[in-house]
């Protein structure tokens, strides 16, 4: 089975579109989690493939569906978080054949395919469709609900896991070169001039804050309330590992990266996968869990005119972004119970939930609205899941987040302040990205 | 602080080369009459690599905004932090930006918005590259 990328043909990413096809009729089903892990330990059991499978077969199960009615998988090939499996370092193979391996030895340790999911579950018998998704979970959501909603495969795994290896990412390679390539030198990505990987986002919110008048300290809210929501998050790293508040205190005190991003304002790397399973809407009825219904997708392809995105062009892009949004789902800013947004850099959740206009918000307007009760009991939650910076990069806490509130099975996350019924997430960067919106009702 | 060297390559040579000789050349379409940094095979915006030159720039620019790096990925630089690595707008056309470390700044003191013109210094092995200073 050749897996293909999923065109660009099954995105949304221009707006005009109208409402989606198949508005309300994909429902989600099923969540998977494995445990978290700050870094991989070399063993089979803790790889980000037994970590896959471990997610699959527990969406499996959390839908009450048979494996045998899987007919669809798809995944996110790439599973780095930055570390790269150095090609010096010979590949483990006492960890490679305690699986059946595919044709890459990498898989299962340092990427993933759907070749390798199905020969390592046996269970899985009738997958008819396989489809690889680019980057994040954000992208294979986007990709499966498509694909069940034309009609390619009905009972879809969507796959999105993660590893991490021993040392400081981006510091190897051409980091540590003496010569580099005249291209490189010129970037617009790694530069001799050394842009550390929140760069751009540091200087958008510089550029927001000479704008708008506002400062680094007013982020500090947003953060406790972040790593707070992650604490109440069973399944994050923060709370299986490091159970400890982020105060106000704590976060101004923390390290520059590169100012004005402190150490807190970029997420931590950690070992971790998740699954979900989509399904029709009509077979969702019949299932274990209430379901949890697609209004639609939205997808955006922003590109910068020179070297880093100017704040003009993101905020020119999550603008846009918003309008396809509710454009996708048929709804208006209004609709929304809450958002989940992505957040890894927290420097730019800002600019996602301005795009929206969540709450009324106008460009410049989200710091000053990080200064009043955005917890989960108000009437305005920002990011209830507490996204990466509450539990770690993995790109899909706010999208088990928005399930899991609006299925009425948050625990002490739950948000309290509004009925949970329509929400939206998705990311990552504001200029590129993919976006879903989720409701308890298919219309 | 000196930065990595650098090789020229085959499609930034003219870059290189111009900054040697105390030049800041950028590309540019004739077709679209449109800057563009960092170099491409082709012009971004109408697609061809058929009309792209390596146009002189008059060397000055403006501050756009700035970050101080405490924790950088290259190795050579990370004796120099904390830096101050800043975004040039060019004259010609703001929308084209270039990295500028800032010589001679102390760190932390950018004059947002402010004129730069154009210096040229050496890096490790020798290669010159454009760099950025405040005009008085
Ligand atoms: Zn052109």
């Amino acid at each position: 089975m050749t897996t293909q990328m999923a065109p660009e043909s099954m995105y949304r990413s221009t707006e005009g579109l109208g409402v989606w096809e198949h508005r309300g009729k994909v429902a989600s089903v099923g969540i998977g989690h494995s445990p978290t892990a700050r870094r991989w330990d070399g063993r089979p059991e803790t790889s980000v493939g037994a970590l896959s499978i471990l997610a699959m077969r527990r969406a499996i199960e959390d839908a009450g569906i048979s494996p045998d009615q899987v007919d669809g998988i798809v995944v996110v090939p790439v599973t780095t978080t930055g570390a790269h499996w150095d090609p010096d370092t010979p590949i483990p193979m006492d960890v490679v054949n305690a699986f059946n391996p595919s044709s890459d030895p990498l898989d299962g340790i340092g990427q993933l395919s759907a070749e390798w999911l199905i020969k390592n579950m046996p269970e899985l018998t009738n997958v008819k469709f396989t489809m690889n998704a680019p980057g994040c979970m954000s992208a294979a959501i986007v990709v499966a609900a498509q694909a069940v909603g034309d009609g390619l495969t009905s009972n879809c795994l969507v796959l999105k896991g993660w590893h991490n290896l021993d040392g400081r990412y981006n510091h190897g390679g051409s980091s540590a070169a003496e010569v580099v390539p005249g291209s490189l030198a010129l970037g617009p990505g790694r530069t001799i001039w050394g842009p550390p990987g929140c760069f751009g986002t540091a200087l958008q919110f510089a550029e927001y804050c000479h704008r708008y008048g506002k400062n680094h300290d007013m982020m500090a809210p947003f953060m406790e309330n972040s790593r707070r929501n992650g604490l109440m998050f069973p399944e994050g790293y923060w709370a299986q590992h490091r159970p400890e508040e982020l105060t106000p205190e704590d976060y101004l005190a923390a390290r520059w990266i590169a100012k004005p991003a402190n150490l807190f304002d970029n997420d931590i790397p950690i070992m971790v996968a998740a699954s979900y399973l989509f399904t029709t809407a009509d077979r969702a009825k019949d299932l274990k869990q209430k379901p949890v219904y697609i209004l639609g997708h939205a997808s955006s392809r922003g590109s910068a005119r020179s070297l880093t995105p100017t704040l003009e062009e993101v905020q020119a892009e999550t603008g846009s972004t918003g309008r396809k949004i509710f454009e996708a789902a048929g709804i208006t800013v209004d609709d929304l119970s809450f958002e989940n947004m992505y957040d890894g850099f927290a420097e730019f959740h800002q600019f996602h939930i301005e795009g929206l206009g969540y709450r009324g918000m106008k460009f410049g307007d989200a710091l000053d609205f990080y200064q009043t009760d955005i917890s989960i009991e108000g009437p305005n939650p920002v990011l209830p899941s507490g996204g990466n910076i509450g539990s770690g990069r993995s790109r899909f806490w706010m999208h088990t987040d928005c399930m899991q509130q609006i299925q009425g099975r948050a625990g002490a996350r739950t948000v309290t302040g509004v009925k949970p019924e329509i929400a939206v997430s998705g990311g990552p960067m504001p200029m590129g990205g993919n976006f879903t919106v989720w409701s308890a009702t298919p219309d | 602080m000196a930065k990595q060297g650098v090789q020229p390559d085959e499609l930034t040579k003219p870059f290189w080369d111009a900054a040697t000789n105390g030049k800041l050349v950028i590309q540019n379409c004739t077709a679209c009459n449109r800057l563009q940094n960092p170099p491409l095979p082709r012009c971004g915006q109408c697609g061809s690599g058929d009309n792209l030159e390596w146009k002189e720039m008059s060397g000055r620019g403006t501050i756009y905004n700035y970050c101080v790096v405490y924790d950088c990925p290259i190795r050579s630089l990370q004796e120099g932090q904390p830096f101050n690595l800043a975004v040039i707008m060019l004259e010609e056309d703001p929308a084209i930006q270039m990295y500028s470390h800032l010589p001679g700044t102390p760190v932390d003191e950018v004059p947002i918005g402010g004129p730069v013109r154009v210096v040229f210094e050496p890096t490790a092995n020798g290669q010159v590259v454009p760099e950025w200073e405040v005009a008085a």
